[in-house]
């Protein structure tokens, strides 16, 4: 077996022996999900009172049929009973509170003078909906009044939703735009948290030769650049199998809980999706939600996503990782890490922020553009900026700066670890960091 | 006897330290060849290039006739002053896979794993982590890793540091039986007793320079000054030293006898002339101790590092 090989095999097998690791992988999926399934209950929960609403209409105008009841609020029209009554009684009763519409001469001065009663502060969404349809009911009787058809109106509503085509004749679509918004902020934040964990680990793993003092055994016997290759292709191995898993208990643990609680799967997704995106939904595929969204993911360009999420994801860990393992030759132990993290860590979150900030707003725009070019930043914003379709020569151009980067940085990294392993007892500089890119051999 | 190393001119600088300035130093085959020098004098420098670990920035190292590359690394086995292993990794596998890596097969390894372990009587350790380890059980098992896939050269700097006497005693043994089974053996120590004990030859490297290198006895005639160190018995002490004064240089003393007799350092102007002093003295009263003074390892260390500075 090459030497490469068998010091790939020794870090994936440390890695995936080590206590923290197995707990890990198998507790984070529990742990995620079980917190999701928590909230989903306990919203569930706080929704599932029927709150009583009352009102009372002096103003004559309104009718039991205009506040229709919905599943968490039941209306009772307490007209009869008089604004002084109806307050005493819902502040005494089981009520949530009681809209009180006084009689004014003009529809304006109406709308600005009724008021809402309740034992505590209402809910934002309440008052909404109770604004809506105050607004609707008051608009209509204004449409009475000008002598306006209001059948007519409504029959004149026309939507519009525009088609959205790329020269190469790919549609896109709000929905769709949602998806790659979803798709490649995952995708990025994804790369993120992978090259913190695994990098921050193959670092662990240059600073445990160190301290243990076997690194000089084992440089006589290898290269040290093969030493830290096989290090962070461990490390990654390791990391892979640990998302593998994630990947098929989030899977298992979601059916399970899916059938045992009964949450509609299909239901949690869309709630998730804006008002907007829902319409657009409705209107394009007759209904059928989850349908509608897995013949829009299949539009995606998946095959080009899935070869450049390789490309930019291994391309993204190696760069950064192999700086992670010259940190790591750097110091003699973890607490001396800090002054050189900040350097590789400020990329990195920048790339994040850079990603969310600006190509959501606008994928091909100057900033994006240019951030999915910087090497350092490229593999994060270039993965958000994917979905939406970029073109051959960016990303020939992107990819070409990254490899080279990669290459370079490797090299300068190299070189830092080949000197810094077996410098026991000091700390180091950045000063001491570039002498020893000058030391030959 | 042919040489297994061949040193050449090696250059080597850090930035703008030179830590080996132009050494050359040849290792004959089964011989036990002490590095010499004091702290920061380019020692480990050297047996990190030998290992390849570091390059020269100029010369040649040729070991066995042939140019040093990556593959000669199998050929090497290297006891670094600054040693440890990983402490949550049992020892056997541990052992397997530095034995794997020196590029022996797993099968292989095993065996000689396994004649290694029985020898030392640490079969019972192969399923245990080294953290479980007391550290001299840990410098055993240290040992073993160095020396399991049978090298050619072997290097150990300094060697006995952290083994306590038992154990020291065990590994020299080992060490000496090693070379007679025909490996060559670096060895690199400020220990000036075991290189007296152990070395064959020598090499004295100070300020990243070798300033004196050869067979030690060869060494140690260079540097013997022709004194002796002589007891007398006589009626008459004040009168002989008086009469040696007059052919012979007289130091004091720097040993003790256990009678009464006259003791005194006599420095001869060559070697050859013993004889002379021995005839002086049986004439003049009972010779007790004639010895000459031979400079220890130690003597010789601390004057040539003096000498360079």
């Amino acid at each position: 077996m090459s030497k490469l090989k068998l010091i790939i095999k020794r870090e994936f097998i440390a890695k995936v022996r080590n206590k923290s690791f197995i707990m890990m992988t198998f507790l984070s999926p529990l742990l995620m999900v079980g917190v999701g399934a928590l909230v989903f209950f306990l919203m569930k929960k706080n929704d599932e009172k029927v709150k009583k609403i009352v009102f009372v209409d002096n103003s004559t105008l309104f009718s039991i049929d205009d506040f229709s009841d919905t599943k968490t609020i039941h209306y009772e029209d307490f007209t009869d009973l008089g604004i002084e009554e109806t307050k005493k009684k819902v502040e005494n009763g089981d009520y949530y509170g009681a809209l009180i519409i006084p009689k004014k001469d003009s529809l304006e001065i109406l709308a600005q003078s009724i008021e809402f009663y309740s034992k505590e502060s209402p809910g934002l969404s309440i008052i909404n909906s109770l604004e809506a349809k105050i607004e609707r009911k008051l608009r209509n009787e204004k449409l009475n009044y000008f002598g306006i058809d209001i059948d007519k109106i409504n029959a004149s509503k026309i939507q519009s939703s525009i088609k959205m085509f790329n020269f190469s004749g790919e549609e896109s679509s709000k929905l769709i735009n949602g998806l790659k918004i979803g798709v490649g902020a995952i995708a990025g934040y994804m790369l993120m948290m992978f090259v913190i964990i695994y990098g921050s680990s193959v670092m662990r793993s240059v600073i445990e030769e160190k301290t243990s003092r076997i690194i000089e055994i084992i440089v006589s016997s290898v290269k040290p650049f093969q030493l830290m290759l096989g290090k962070i292709i461990g490390n990654a191995s390791a990391g892979l199998l640990q998302f593998f898993i994630w990947g098929i208990l989030i899977f298992i643990i979601f059916t399970a809980a899916s059938s045992i609680f009964g949450i509609d799967m299909a239901e949690m997704q869309t709630s998730q999706l804006s008002a907007e995106q829902l319409e657009v939904a409705k209107k394009a595929a007759g209904g059928d939600k989850m349908q509608l969204i897995i013949q829009e993911i299949l539009r995606l360009p998946i095959l080009k996503m899935f070869v450049l999420f390789i490309f930019y994801f291994l391309g993204g860990y190696m760069l950064y990782s192999s700086l992670f393992a010259a940190v790591g030759a750097a110091v003699d132990n973890e607490t001396d890490t800090q002054q050189f993290m900040l350097p590789i860590m400020l990329p990195l979150i920048l790339g994040v922020y850079v990603g969310f900030a600006t190509v959501i707003n606008d994928p091909h725009g100057s900033i994006a553009v240019l951030f999915s070019h910087i090497p350092l930043t490229s593999p994060i914003v270039m993965l958000m900026r994917v979905p939406f379709g970029v073109s051959w020569h960016e990303l020939a151009l992107s990819m070409s700066l990254l490899v080279v980067t990669f290459v370079f940085m490797v090299w300068l990294a190299a070189k830092i670890y080949r000197v810094g392993i077996l410098m026991y007892g000091k700390k180091n500089t950045y000063k001491d960091l570039y002498k020893w890119l000058k030391y030959k051999g | 006897m042919s040489n297994l190393l061949e040193i050449n001119n090696i250059v080597k600088n850090y930035g703008d330290f030179r830590a080996l300035n132009d050494v050359s130093i040849h290792i004959p085959k089964g011989s036990v060849y002490g590095l010499l020098g004091p702290n920061g004098a380019g020692k480990t420098s050297l047996i990190r290039i030998i290992n390849q670990i570091t390059m020269p920035d100029s010369g040649t190292i040729f070991i066995d006739g042939e140019p040093l590359s990556p593959k000669h690394t199998a050929d090497i086995g290297y006891l670094p002053e600054e040693r440890g292993l990983y402490k949550s990794m049992k020892v056997g596998e541990q052992a397997l896979y530095l034995a794997q890596l020196k590029g022996l097969s797993k099968t292989d390894a095993k065996k000689r794993l396994n004649y290694w372990f029985e020898k030392f009587d640490i079969m019972a350790w192969w399923g245990k982590k080294i953290e479980e380890l007391s550290k001299g059980m840990a410098q055993k098992v240290q040992f073993i890793v160095t020396v399991m896939h049978n090298p050619k050269l072997l290097i150990f700097d300094e060697p006995f540091s952290g083994f306590d006497p038992i154990n020291a005693q065990l590994i020299a043994k080992e060490i000496l039986q090693l070379r007679d089974e025909g490996a060559t053996i670096i060895f690199s120590t400020h220990r000036m007793e075991s290189v007296e004990e152990m070395c064959d030859e020598i090499a004295l490297i100070d300020k990243s320079n070798k300033i004196l290198d050869g067979k030690l006895n060869e060494i140690k005639r260079q540097y013997r000054t022709n004194t002796f160190q002589v007891g007398l018995h006589t009626a008459n002490p004040q009168e002989v030293e008086a009469s040696l004064k007059q052919n012979f240089e007289v130091l004091p003393p720097d040993f003790k006898l256990l009678g009464k007799e006259l003791t005194l350092n006599v420095k001869l102007k060559d070697a050859n002339s013993s004889n002379e002093l021995l005839s002086f003295l049986t004439s003049r009263g009972q010779v007790q101790h004639f010895v000459e003074l031979i400079p220890s390892a130690n003597d010789i260390f601390i004057e040539a590092v003096n000498k360079n500075s």
